[in-house]
C-alpha cells in the first residue's frame, strides 16, 4: 500500500502566501549544485509532498523560484531540494547556512504516476539536474519494492564532475532487480564509464515495453529523443511521463508565463503523460 | 414576472450617482484625461465626458466633439476595469529581517466598495472572463477577489458601434446581458432607461422613486442594439478559430504580421482580459525590509519565457502567434470561455495598426473547409 499522503492544498493557506522555513542542512553535491534540506514550514507539523511536485522557494529580497523536491516523500521531518546555482536566487539559496531562514510556498503541481506503475517495471531517464525531481520516485519504488517489477535508472550528465548523488547512484546499481547506468557527454582521461547521450544506454536495458512505465526529466531535447527511442522500442506513449520546464512566476496559473499550448505547466504539470505533450513537443517556439 | 424598467431624466441619473455615493461606493466613470477617455473616480456626473465622442481605427484613437451632448456617445478607451480590479502594480508580500532570520507576510487585501458607472457589454464580458481565470479555477487571486466582491456595475448599452468594435461576433455585445447591477440606455442626454440586473441594483433604483418606463422602450433598445450589431465592420469567427489556429502553426501569415509587430505589448496592456503578471523584489537601503511587487506583464517581452539556457519564444513572430492563439483558441481549451471580447482596443492601440480580426481571417481563408471539419484540434 502506498503511504504517500494526499497533499493538502498548501495546508489551506492562500496560494500566494510564502511561509518561513528554517534551513536544516546543506550538502555540496557538485561544483555548482547543492542539496538543501529545510524543516517543515511554520505551522506544518510534517513535510508532505508527492514525488514530482515542486515548491516555490523565496529568499529575502532576491525573489522566488520553482524548485522540485528531491527527497524521500516518506521522510516527513524535512523537505529536500537539489539546486544548481545558476542565477541570483539560486546562488543566494545555496549559500544559506543551517539555522537561517528561507520562505516557501507549495508543494504544487502534478506528480509521477506511482499508482499507475504498480505491478510494472519503472524506467527512469534523467538528464542533468533532471535526476533531482525523479529521486523521490526512485525512493518510493525502493521503499515499496514489492509493488513494482524492475527498476531501471538511466542518467546522463555533461561530465563526471557534474554527476549528482554518485554514491547513492552506485548503491542503486547493486540492488536486486535494479539497473542504474550513467553516461556523460565528455568523459576525460580518467572516466571508465559510458560516453554519449542518455538514449544510448537504452540498448543495455532489459525490459518488457508493454509492462513498463517510463518517467523522464531533463533538457527538452533529451526528452524529445528519449520519447522517440522509447516508442521505437515498443513503449506505448500512454506509458511515458515527462516533467516539463517553463518560466514560472506564481505556480498557480495566474502569471501566464508557463503556458505550453493549452496547458499551464505549473498547475496542469509539471508531470504530463506523453500523450498530452506529444502534439506540442516538436513545435519550435510554441 | 417581468423586470421593472425605470425612466430616469438627467436629474434622476444624478440621484442614482448620489445613492451610490451614500451607500459608500467610490464611483468610477469614464472621464477626459490625457487626450483619451479613461476610468477615474468621479466627483459628480459632471465629470463624464458630455459632448465628446471618439473616433477609432487601426492605430488611431481621437477625441471629437459631439454636438448632441450625449454622456455616453463613445466607446472603449485605452483602459478597462482590469486597471482597477486587477491592478497593474500591487505589493503582495512583505518581509522584514528579524534576528538573523526574517518574518514574511502578505497583507490581506481589503475590499473597497467601487461602482463603475458606464461599463460596456464587452468590458463586463471581460470581467466574467477574468472571474473564470482568477476566481473560479483551482486557486483564488486575493486582490482580484477583494476588488471584485465589492464592485457594482452600472452598464451602458451600446446603441452604435465604433469601427473597431466586433462584439457582435464574439457574442459579448453591444447590449449588456449579464454581470451588471443596473444597465442604462441613453435615449437622449436627458432621458434614460434603467434596468436592474441584481438585487442591489433593484434596491438602488427603488430608492430613486423614478417613474416606470413605457414597455416599448425595451423593444426600441433591443432594436437599436441589433442595428449597432449589424453596423459592425469587423468580425471574428470564434467557432472555427481554435481549429484554424492549430492547423496553421507554420502559416506564412505569422511571418507577415511579425514584420509589422513591434513587440511593444500595447495590445496586452489595453486588453481587458490579458491577466499575465510578473514579480519584482525591492529591498530597503539598509536591507532590513523587502517587498515583492506584482506587475502586469506582457507575453510580447522576450524575458517572459526565459528559462536557464534562453527564452522559449525568441522571435516576435512566435510571441504574436502565442498571444493570438491564446486569445482565440487556448483560452477556450483552458477556461471554456473566449479570451477575446471584441472590444477592439488592441486594434486601435497597436502602433502598427495590426488587426486581430484581419489576422485570424487571413488564416481562415487559406484553411480548407474540409480540413477544418476533419480535425478537431491539436490537443485531442
Amino acid at each position: 500500500m502506498s503511504l504517500i499522503l494526499e497533499t493538502p492544498a498548501a495546508a489551506g493557506r492562500p496560494a500566494m502566501q510564502p511561509v518561513a522555513a528554517r534551513v536544516a542542512s546543506i550538502i555540496k553535491e557538485t561544483h555548482d549544485t547543492f542539496t538543501l534540506t529545510i524543516e517543515p514550514p511554520e505551522g506544518d507539523p510534517v513535510a508532505y509532498f508527492q514525488p514530482g511536485q515542486f515548491s516555490m522557494l523565496y529568499d529575502f529580497g532576491v525573489g522566488e523560484l520553482p524548485i522540485s523536491i528531491s527527497g524521500d516523500p516518506e521522510r516527513r521531518e524535512h523537505l529536500t531540494y537539489t539546486i544548481r546555482s545558476v542565477g541570483q536566487v539560486t546562488y543566494q539559496l545555496v549559500t544559506r547556512k543551517p539555522g537561517e531562514s528561507i520562505a516557501i510556498r507549495g508543494p504544487f503541481g502534478s506528480s509521477w504516476p506511482m499508482k499507475e506503475a504498480r505491478g510494472k517495471s519503472v524506467l527512469i531517464i534523467a538528464g542533468g539536474i533532471g535526476l533531482a525531481p525523479l529521486r523521490p520516485a526512485i525512493y518510493h519504488v525502493l521503499r515499496h519494492r514489492g509493488d513494482y517489477n524492475r527498476l531501471v535508472v538511466l542518467y546522463g550528465g555533461r561530465s563526471p564532475r557534474d554527476l549528482l548523488y554518485r554514491k547513492e547512484f552506485a548503491a542503486w546499481g547493486m540492488l536486486p532487480d535494479t539497473q542504474a547506468l550513467c553516461t556523460v557527454d565528455y568523459g576525460g582521461v580518467s572516466w571508465r564509464g559510458y560516453v554519449g547521450v542518455v538514449t544510448t544506454l537504452l540498448r543495455h536495458v532489459r525490459m518488457q515495453p508493454t509492462e513498463t512505465i517510463a518517467m523522464l526529466c531533463g533538457p527538452e531535447i533529451m526528452m524529445r529523443y528519449a520519447t522517440r527511442e522509447l516508442e521505437s522500442r515498443g513503449l506505448p506513449p500512454s506509458q511515458i511521463y515527462l516533467s516539463m520546464e517553463r518560466n514560472m512566476k506564481c505556480a498557480v496559473g495566474f502569471c501566464g508565463h508557463c503556458q505550453m499550448g493549452p496547458y499551464f505547466v505549473c498547475k496542469d504539470g509539471p508531470v504530463f503523460p506523453y500523450t498530452k505533450m506529444k502534439p506540442y513537443m516538436d513545435l519550435y517556439e510554441l | 414576472m417581468r423586470k421593472k424598467l425605470y425612466r430616469l431624466d438627467r436629474a434622476g441619473l444624478s440621484s442614482l450617482f448620489d445613492v451610490l455615493k451614500q451607500e459608500g461606493y467610490l464611483v468610477y466613470g469614464p472621464t477626459l484625461c490625457d487626450h483619451a477617455i479613461q476610468w477615474l473616480p468621479l466627483s459628480s456626473l459632471d465629470d463624464l465626458p458630455a459632448g465628446w465622442t471618439t473616433s477609432t481605427a487601426p492605430a488611431t484613437y481621437r477625441l471629437l466633439r459631439d454636438s448632441a451632448g450625449s454622456l455616453f456617445h463613445y466607446w472603449t478607451g485605452p483602459d478597462s476595469l482590469k486597471k482597477v480590479l486587477h491592478p497593474a502594480r500591487a505589493c503582495i508580500t512583505h518581509a522584514e529581517r528579524d534576528n538573523g532570520s526574517f518574518r514574511i507576510w502578505n497583507e490581506t487585501p481589503q475590499p473597497v466598495k467601487r461602482a463603475f458607472f458606464g461599463t460596456r457589454a464587452c468590458d463586463l464580458a471581460a470581467v466574467t472572463a477574468l472571474d473564470r481565470v482568477l476566481l473560479q479555477d483551482r486557486f483564488e487571486d486575493d486582490i482580484y477577489k477583494a476588488n471584485r466582491a465589492a464592485a457594482f456595475f452600472v452598464a451602458v448599452h451600446c446603441t452604435s458601434s465604433a469601427p473597431t468594435c466586433f462584439c457582435a461576433s464574439t457574442g459579448t455585445g453591444p447590449q449588456a446581458r449579464s454581470c451588471f447591477d443596473i444597465a442604462l440606455h441613453e435615449r437622449s442626454p436627458q432621458e434614460y432607461l434603467a434596468e436592474p440586473g441584481s438585487a442591489s441594483g433593484s434596491a438602488a433604483l427603488e430608492k430613486l422613486a423614478a417613474p416606470l418606463a413605457p414597455p416599448e422602450w425595451a423593444k426600441e433598445l433591443a432594436e437599436s442594439c441589433t442595428h449597432a450589431a449589424a453596423a459592425q465592420q469587423r468580425r471574428i469567427d470564434l467557432n472555427t478559430a481554435p481549429v484554424v489556429i492549430s492547423l496553421n502553426f507554420d502559416h506564412p501569415r505569422w511571418d507577415h504580421v511579425a514584420k509589422r509587430c513591434l513587440s511593444c505589448g500595447n495590445c496586452t496592456s489595453v486588453c481587458p482580459t490579458c491577466f499575465c503578471v510578473n514579480f519584482e523584489d525591492h529591498t530597503s537601503l539598509d536591507l532590513q525590509q523587502a517587498e515583492r511587487l506584482r506587475l502586469w506583464d506582457s507575453c510580447f517581452s522576450q524575458n517572459f519565457t526565459y528559462i536557464h539556457g534562453g527564452s522559449i519564444r525568441l522571435s516576435p513572430k512566435s510571441r504574436y502567434r502565442h498571444w493570438l492563439s491564446h486569445k482565440l483558441a487556448r483560452w477556450q481549451e483552458q477556461f471554456g470561455t473566449s479570451g477575446c471580447v471584441g472590444c477592439g482596443r488592441c486594434i486601435a492601440w497597436c502602433p502598427a495598426g495590426i488587426d486581430i480580426t484581419e489576422e485570424i481571417a487571413a488564416l481562415q481563408t487559406t484553411t480548407h473547409a474540409a480540413a477544418m471539419t476533419g480535425v478537431s484540434n491539436h490537443g485531442n
